[in-house]
């Protein structure tokens, strides 16, 4: 049993690493692809051909793309994204400090809006068509419909401009110790669990009312178990799995729009860093920031996985007959 | 009250719609169950027998309303019960067994937490002492590995097992009644009696009361002491099981058992005419008089009572409470009982009944029109580290299969699930490749995916299948399903489809206006018999017939029985009738075949079935249909199918109750022929 469990583990981790370095190819390519180089977009209109071929030089664009390839993967396996051309330093002083007020956005998103989407839903479940349940899928409906741009508007509206409760942007720098950081996630991080609990809380909702009225759940309550235990041992595990499942892409898809949740707080995560970067037309910095978000969502959607195969008996013991 | 009774008193559910209309599903049902009776409760889907049964739990299905009367059980009504005390009685007082146990065990819990958990908590037993009560009615219900099994998921076990699981966390509470719905209809006929057997002697030794719900009358007999006939909601008839099969007075009863195919007697089961009505169609005097071949006028003016019929505990006196006891009281509801019941005698005495006509032998000839030589059909793929390391690929599904269907005869194909009946099927229609053997239809070979065969071939060969809800197209009118073969094989036009289409529902006595109608407007037999028009339109020379009645009612079984007959005779056609039902094999077919594990164990007419001796398989299937008397009914050696036949030797060989030795499992046993022309598969001398 443990043994299997670790064969599907070292699997999954497997496939992972396989679909990264298929997606690191993929990005190398597509910017090949691009008309021109990191030479001509960073100089833009003030390229001349001998400050080009200086430029190119300089940054090792004359040499064949599978050298430039093998160079610039070594250097990403040993932590080295490359120069950057707007900053004039390593791609990564920027990366890890960027994604680390990032990932402190998202883990305290992620953190304050499951549990609460998943408990929530359980409830408007439960209430199904009494006032909880309308009040809790009509919220969710708001939260669901309106963009992340508005929501953080509002939000700045009522609780920096209104009642000058919240700072409305960002006015620490990005290397800041977390601490100092911490009152500047308070809006974004609302803005990020608003529009994660509102699909949770109508996944989690549709999912326990077809548990409740699944004959299992129906058998429970004929054997005389008490609600709580029907609810908790019968009706709860099965309708989780569903939901773990599509909370982790909710999550992942979060990622890509951490962009617009950062531009409008003025955060300084790896969204405002790829626009900047973006703007700059910094090829090695864009290079770089896709490959860790599409990490990123590879160890997502990997943790996912691994939690649905706990919550699903009849996946983790398929192989064993 | 009777302090150890299950009482139901003039108990009525039903459904209020938006409107106001209230819908009677239940109506006005009285039925008493004193400690430790069985009674068994019979009738056809949707007649409310499932909504009475888990009413006594005090449990209304979603949107079901108590509309009156009151369920007393040990002297308590249970709906007005607070919830404790309702959730005490049905933990330890009434237990309740589903009919899906697939459906109703918690697929993430292990089978141990969910057997022990109503035992902990009602009966405040520790865990330990509840695993080995578990444990204890595991191995009495012949569970294997019963230890292991408490740490297992419900869906590593087989549908048989998981039902006995059902049953053992329904029974390990001891409780003082059991209610069944329909606990054996998922499963095999062997796995059937065995289940049947085994419940039969625990709740004898516990002294458990049962009703036991079903749509089988046969089931039915073998479990309980009484049968109540349940018909659009309401007790239509209740007595002693004997009773009830010698002598029953309502015309509804009367016509269930014409319906019932027999071993023994080979004829033709009567179908009960038209349906049950739908909810908003009952009519409020006798439900019945619409399907009855006795009603007259006072059916349709005055609502017949339940009463006690004219049988041998006569009706010259008013019967008064307590002067019979309750258990050999003979109830019915219908104003000319004692005319059904003399009709029915005198019928007897005169041998009539349906005819007995030796089915379709007008048709049958000897000119062979399917023929399969050694056929090999298998699913198995070895992946391609097994073809490296020379793994053995597993035994094919369906093997060493040779088989002459004749022109206008009907061939039986008998097997349990899993017995590769349905692969033969398909590889006789040209859905699944044939790995090995040779296979032709007349001078045609058959080696061949149903496109690259002929157009003519793709005509003669039909097939119908087992649920016409999902091979009916749900987007399309009758005439639309009925136009399609029609269009491809004869390039008729809109208006000669049309016409054909009509005269084609009229041929399996249905109306011209369900021409416009959808699938889903239909009920199961009438939707079984637009697919048999849609296989008849293509004027085929054979038809496969895959388990088309078992989804069936019982009352409409028996007229799809009758119409294939009649096509038969009509067109001359050929069937090869799959199915798991020896009885419907006598009533129907010409010669029979059964399969074990996709290997033949014997073929031969019908007729010649009824004496001994046959291959053990076959006797064992006879067992559990109830034809063979209960003493010599053999048991199995084994009573769980394999997963996959055994690679060498006889495919019975692990099950099998007359075992040899070395010689069954390593050779493959020899045909032998007896004098009635059947040829059995088998190493023993017959």
């Amino acid at each position: 049993m443990v043994e299997l469990m670790l064969t599907l583990v070292l699997q999954r981790l497997l496939w992972s690493l396989l679909v990264f370095a298929l997606v690191a190819v993929v990005i190398f390519v597509l910017l090949e692809l691009l008309p021109g180089d990191a030479a001509t977009a960073y100089l833009g209109r003030t390229a001349t051909p001998a400050r080009t071929a200086q430029l190119r030089e300089r940054l090792g664009l004359d040499r064949p793309a599978v050298v430039r390839f093998a160079a610039w993967t070594s250097g990403v396996l040993r932590g080295d994204f490359g120069t950057s051309l707007a900053r004039r330093a390593p791609v990564a002083t920027f990366l890890w400090v960027r994604l680390r007020n990032s990932l402190l956005l998202g883990l305290l998103a992620t953190l304050i809006s499951v549990p609460l989407a998943l408990l929530l839903g359980v409830l408007a479940g439960l209430t199904r068509d009494r006032w909880p349940d309308l009040l809790l899928s009509l919220l969710a409906l708001f939260s669901i419909s309106l963009p992340e741009f508005v929501i953080g508007t509002l939000l700045i509206f009522s609780f920096s401009l209104h009642f000058t409760l919240l700072p409305a942007v960002t006015l620490v720098d990005a290397a800041a110790p977390l601490a100092e950081l911490l009152p500047y996630t308070v809006l974004p991080t609302a803005t990020l669990t608003l529009m994660l609990s509102g699909y949770l809380l109508s996944l989690m909702r549709t999912s326990i009312i077809d548990a409740l009225r699944s004959e299992h759940v129906q058998m429970a309550r004929l054997k005389g178990l008490p609600p709580l235990r029907v609810l908790l041992w019968h009706a709860l595990p099965g309708a989780l799995a569903p939901v773990v499942t599509a909370s982790a892409m909710i999550i992942a898809w979060i990622i890509g729009n951490l962009v617009v949740v950062e531009a409008v707080f003025n955060y300084p995560g790896i969204g405002t860093l790829a626009l900047n970067a973006i703007q700059d037309r910094d090829l090695p910095m864009v290079q770089a920031i896709v490959l860790v978000l599409a990490g990123c969502h590879l160890l997502i959607n990997l943790l996912a996985d691994l939690l649905t195969l706990a919550l699903n008996p009849q996946l983790r013991t398929l192989r064993m007959r | 009250m009777n302090a150890c009774s299950l009482q139901i008193d003039q108990l009525s559910l039903g459904y209020r719609t938006q409107s106001g209309q209230v819908l009677p599903v239940v109506r006005a049902v009285s039925l008493t169950l004193g400690a430790g009776e069985t009674l068994g409760l019979v009738g056809e889907s949707g007649c409310g027998k499932s909504t009475l049964g888990m009413a006594l739990l005090g449990h209304l299905r979603s949107g079901n309303a108590l509309l009156g009367g009151r369920v007393l059980v040990g002297g308590a009504d249970v709906f007005q019960l607070e919830r404790g005390a309702l959730a005490r009685l049905r933990g330890q007082q009434v237990a309740f067994v589903p009919q899906n146990a697939s459906q109703a065990l918690t697929p993430t819990m292990r089978l141990g937490a969910q057997a022990t958990e109503a035992l902990t908590l009602h009966l405040g037993m520790d865990l330990v002492a509840a695993q080995r009560q578990v444990l204890d009615l595991f191995e009495r219900l012949r569970l294997p590995q019963a230890a292991a099994l408490l740490r297992r998921y419900p869906h590593e076990l087989s549908g048989g097992q998981q039902q006995r699981v059902v049953l053992a966390m329904a029974l390990v509470r001891r409780p003082a009644w059991l209610i069944l719905d329909e606990p054996t209809t998922g499963l095999d006929v062997i796995t059937q009696a065995h289940v049947l057997q085994l419940l039969q002697t625990i709740t004898r030794e516990q002294g458990t009361g049962m009703l036991y719900i079903s749509h089988d009358l046969e089931v039915v007999a073998q479990v309980s002491a009484r049968v109540a006939v349940m018909y659009a909601g309401e007790l239509v008839e209740v007595a002693p099981v004997a009773m009830l099969f010698a002598d029953p007075n309502h015309p509804y009863t009367s016509g269930l058992l014409a319906a019932l195919p027999h071993v023994s007697g080979q004829r033709l089961p009567a179908p009960i005419p038209g349906q049950p009505p739908a909810l908003h169609e009952i009519s409020p005097t006798c439900a019945f008089a619409p399907r009855c071949s006795f009603v007259t006028r006072q059916c349709h003016a005055h609502a017949p009572p339940l009463g006690p019929s004219a049988g041998p505990l006569g009706l010259a006196e008013p019967l008064l409470p307590g002067t019979v006891p309750a258990a050999s009281i003979h109830l019915v509801r219908c104003h000319h009982a004692q005319h059904v019941a003399t009709v029915r005698s005198s019928a007897r005495a005169n041998g009539a009944g349906p005819p007995a006509l030796p089915p379709s032998s007008q048709t049958a000839t000897h000119e062979p029109l399917l023929v399969l030589h050694e056929v090999r059909v298998s699913y198995a793929r070895p992946s391609l580290i097994e073809r490296v390391r020379r793994i053995p690929a597993a035994p094919a599904t369906v093997d060493n299969l040779s088989l002459v269907v004749h022109r206008g005869e009907t061939l039986a194909l008998v097997g349990e699930s899993g017995s590769g009946k349905t692969t033969l099927l398909r590889a006789i229609a040209g859905l699944k490749a044939v790995e090995a053997g040779r296979m032709s239809f007349g001078a045609t070979d058959l080696m061949r995916s149903v496109d690259q065969r002929p157009h003519e071939v793709r005509r003669a060969i039909q097939i119908v299948f087992q649920n016409p809800d999902a091979s009916l197209n749900p987007r399309q009118t009758i005439a639309q399903i009925l136009a399609q073969p029609l269009r491809l094989y004869f390039g008729l036009t809109s208006a000669r489809c049309r016409e054909r289409a009509g005269a084609l529902l009229e041929r399996v006595r249905l109306a011209p206006y369900y021409l416009e109608r959808f699938p889903g407007q239909l009920s199961g037999g009438e939707k079984q018999r637009v697919a048999i028009a849609r296989a008849f339109a293509a004027e085929p020379e054979l038809v496969l017939c895959d388990e088309v009645i078992s989804a069936l009612d019982v009352s409409v079984q028996s007229a799809v029985l009758e119409l294939l007959n009649a096509l038969q005779a009509e067109q001359r056609v050929a069937y090869l009738f799959i199915t798991h039902n020896l009885a419907v094999v006598r009533a129907i077919a010409d010669r029979v075949a059964v399969l074990y594990h996709g290997r033949l164990c014997e073929v031969g007419p019908v007729a010649g079935l009824a004496e001994p001796p046959w291959h053990p398989y076959t006797a064992t299937l006879l067992g559990a249909t109830g034809v063979l008397a209960a003493a010599t009914r053999p048991m199995l050696a084994r009573d769980r199918a394999d997963p996959a036949p055994p690679a060498r030797g006889c495919p019975f060989q692990r099950r099998c109750p007359h075992h040899l030795g070395p010689i069954c499992d390593e050779e493959s046993p020899p045909w032998q022929e007896l004098v009635t022309g059947r040829r059995i598969c088998c190493h023993l001398k017959l």
